[in-house]
């Protein structure tokens, strides 16, 4: 049994702590009226000269995303006044949406880091996987997050959407009516499905499957401890073959709702799958990493070096799956040239967001491709460790960039409230998982395949 | 050199892996084994040094990308610019993006390739070269371990015989 170490606990309610600290700061420092706004232009301006070109391109990219019509004059020399608080407006909005938008980032990047790591679980149990079952209380603990990252997720789709509580979703706040000063041609098609209730109802519907299936594969493998049959192992087989291919679908669409909405104008067919993608790496390195961790306090004696070096593999293929659909996504569209595709790129690979756009190449693809290459470098906990570590970094920052341009706007900002929000949810995310590691043995004993884990060499 | 050796015949691969580690254990020099199909562990348990077709793979990758990058550069860019889809013509560094599907095809194709041929060439398998199992059957379901005798032939018979080998047959060094 594992017992919750005291000081892992204290640290993760000091991060909650911390980080709630940080994101407060970032909600009394947002600013308030547009005059505030008009104040920190000026300053802007003044120490970042050679910077305004780049601010004229910028602007005419706001043009075709902006949800507000008048915003187009912007562009030209004549700026009447109305136009030009038009503009001052929205700037205020990017800047009161900045600490929500980091907020929503750590959100989502480790509910979804939950869910993955459920996801790899239910297809190591649907494949019938025989070098795994050693470290399935693990995977099991590690999706405690799904149900409070749910519930706080759900709470904060709410307060965004029908508590007008911020302007993150700027779908939200358009029109399909020609005649209305917020119309926008982009929604007269997409007014079907990019609706509030809609929208909320399909959210409900996507964490009731990760919660409902988490709950009935977990209650069948604790039950299967003490069974003399298999029967609950069969059971567990078929909630998850019924929950891989139910979560594709829910994933498929939350990707579109929750994060692609996010740039309206913008699409991708290929979106939902760079998610995945990205996520399911950070998942897997999320089980390397608390596997080791669990190891090297003496809990997982049946883990063996070749668990490791396994897990390391997957990090290793996910890497290089993930660079294909960062590559694939760009590639195309960079092609086919096409304004409405092109936009979602203009702030990511020419503005200010292009030092994380690139960067994260390096940290996701470059990084663990060179390292993990040589096959015995992926069991050395050292090598796994500053991998995984630059493969969360990576990845947190590739769900900071799918989210930030669309919310806070063009300029990047990185600070207090992004790493208040980081601690926050990583207190919370160490917390829920450790404390559900305390739950249920370590080793499941009653999973048929264990004695093949546990003697499992890898040659 | 002996000019003896002993063949071993088996017909189960875990047989013969339990049969390599008892005869390593009693300190006899296992020449070769012939198997109809890769048996995992075989090579760790006979003692072999680990393979390094793996670095070689990585040098060839390397090549292949370096030639196609170089290849690229000169028919896209130096030799023949040619305007496709409005895409910058003659700066390879904006036209990479084209260019990285047949980087990675020329990376695979070499090192797939090489490493197929340096197996190959390891192997001593090449054109006209005739095969060197001295027992057909191991081409079908039987394994074959073959151990030089240095005037040991009987006590080696005998613990062959307890491994469970099914044939053991004494036969010259060619």
């Amino acid at each position: 049994m594992y017992t919750f170490s005291s000081k892992l606990k204290t640290f993760s309610i000091a991060l909650v702590i911390l980080g709630a600290l940080g994101m407060a700061y970032g909600f009394f420092t947002a600013p308030k009226t547009t005059d505030e706004i008009k104040e920190m232009m000026q300053h802007a301006e003044s120490s970042h000269e050679a910077t305004v070109a780049e601010h004229a391109t910028a602007s005419t990219h706001e043009a075709v995303t902006n949800e507000h019509k008048a915003e187009g004059e912007h562009t030209t020399d004549t700026h009447d006044a109305h136009a030009a608080e038009h503009h001052l407006e929205h700037m205020l909005m990017q800047a009161q949406n900045r600490p929500w938008a980091a907020m929503y980032v750590a959100m989502i990047f480790f509910l979804l880091i939950s869910v993955c790591v459920l996801v790899f679980y239910a297809m190591q149990r649907a494949a019938s996987a025989g070098w795994s079952p050693v470290l399935f209380r693990v995977m099991e603990g590690l999706t405690a997050y799904i149900v409070p990252g749910s519930i706080l997720i759900l709470l904060f789709l709410i307060y965004s959407s029908v508590g007008h509580g911020n302007h993150l979703f700027a779908w939200m706040y358009t029109s399909i009516d020609p005649t209305a000063e917020n119309y926008d041609f982009a929604m007269v098609t997409k007014d079907w499905w990019l609706n509030i209730p809609g929208w909320l109802i399909r959210s409900v519907i996507y964490v009731s499957i990760w919660i409902g299936f988490r709950h009935l594969i977990l209650k069948n493998s604790r039950a299967q401890d003490e069974a003399t049959d298999t029967k609950h192992f069969m059971k567990s087989f078929n909630y998850s073959v019924l929950f891989l291919a139910l979560f594709l679908l829910s994933e498929l669409f939350m990707a579109f709702d929750w994060l692609m909405a996010i740039d309206h104008h913008w699409f991708s067919q290929l979106y939902p799958f760079y998610v995945f993608s990205s996520m399911l790496v950070t998942a897997i390195t999320i089980i390397a990493l608390v596997t080791v961790y669990l190891k090297s306090r003496g809990f997982l004696p049946n883990v063996n070096d070749s668990h490791i070096h396994d897990l390391g593999k997957y990090m290793f293929g996910f890497s290089i799956f993930w660079a294909y659909l960062w590559f694939d996504q760009f590639m195309l569209q960079w092609y086919a040239n096409i304004p409405e595709e092109v936009v979602y790129f203009m702030p990511r690979l020419l503005g200010e967001y292009q030092p994380l756009f690139i960067g994260m190449v390096f940290l996701n693809f470059t990084f663990p491709l060179l390292l993990l290459m040589n096959k015995t470098y992926k069991n050395k906990p050292w090598f796994l460790g500053i991998t995984g570590l630059a493969i969360i970094v990576g990845h947190y920052i590739d769900v900071f960039v799918m989210i930030a341009p669309g919310t806070v706007g063009n300029e990047l900002h990185f600070g207090i409230p992004e790493i208040g929000a980081i601690l926050f949810f990583l207190g919370l995310f160490i917390f829920f998982t450790f404390n559900a590691l305390t739950k249920a043995p370590l080793h499941a004993k009653g999973n048929p395949f264990m004695k093949e884990s546990e003697v499992y060499q890898y040659h | 050199m002996s000019s003896k050796v002993i063949h071993a015949l088996y017909d189960d691969d875990e047989v013969l892996l339990t049969a390599v580690k008892e005869v390593r254990a009693a300190d006899h020099h296992i020449e070769e084994i012939f198997t109809p199909f890769p048996v995992h562990g075989l090579d760790h348990a006979m003692g072999l040094a680990p393979t390094k077709i793996a670095i070689t793979a990585f040098m060839y990758g390397v090549t292949g990308l370096s030639f196609s990058i170089w290849f690229l550069y000169l028919i896209m860019i130096k030799d023949w610019p040619q305007n496709i889809g409005g895409k910058p013509s003659f700066s390879f560094a904006e036209n990479m993006p084209a260019f990285v599907p047949i980087m990675f095809e020329m990376t695979v194709f070499f090192a797939a390739h090489l490493m197929v041929i340096t197996f190959y060439m390891r192997s001593k398998i090449w054109p006209f070269q005739t095969a060197s199992n001295p027992d057909p059957r191991t081409t079908d379901d039987k394994f074959l371990m073959e151990i030089a005798v240095d005037g040991n032939e009987s006590e080696l018979t005998s613990l062959l015989e307890k491994t469970g080998a099914i044939e053991i047959t004494v036969k010259e060094n060619h």
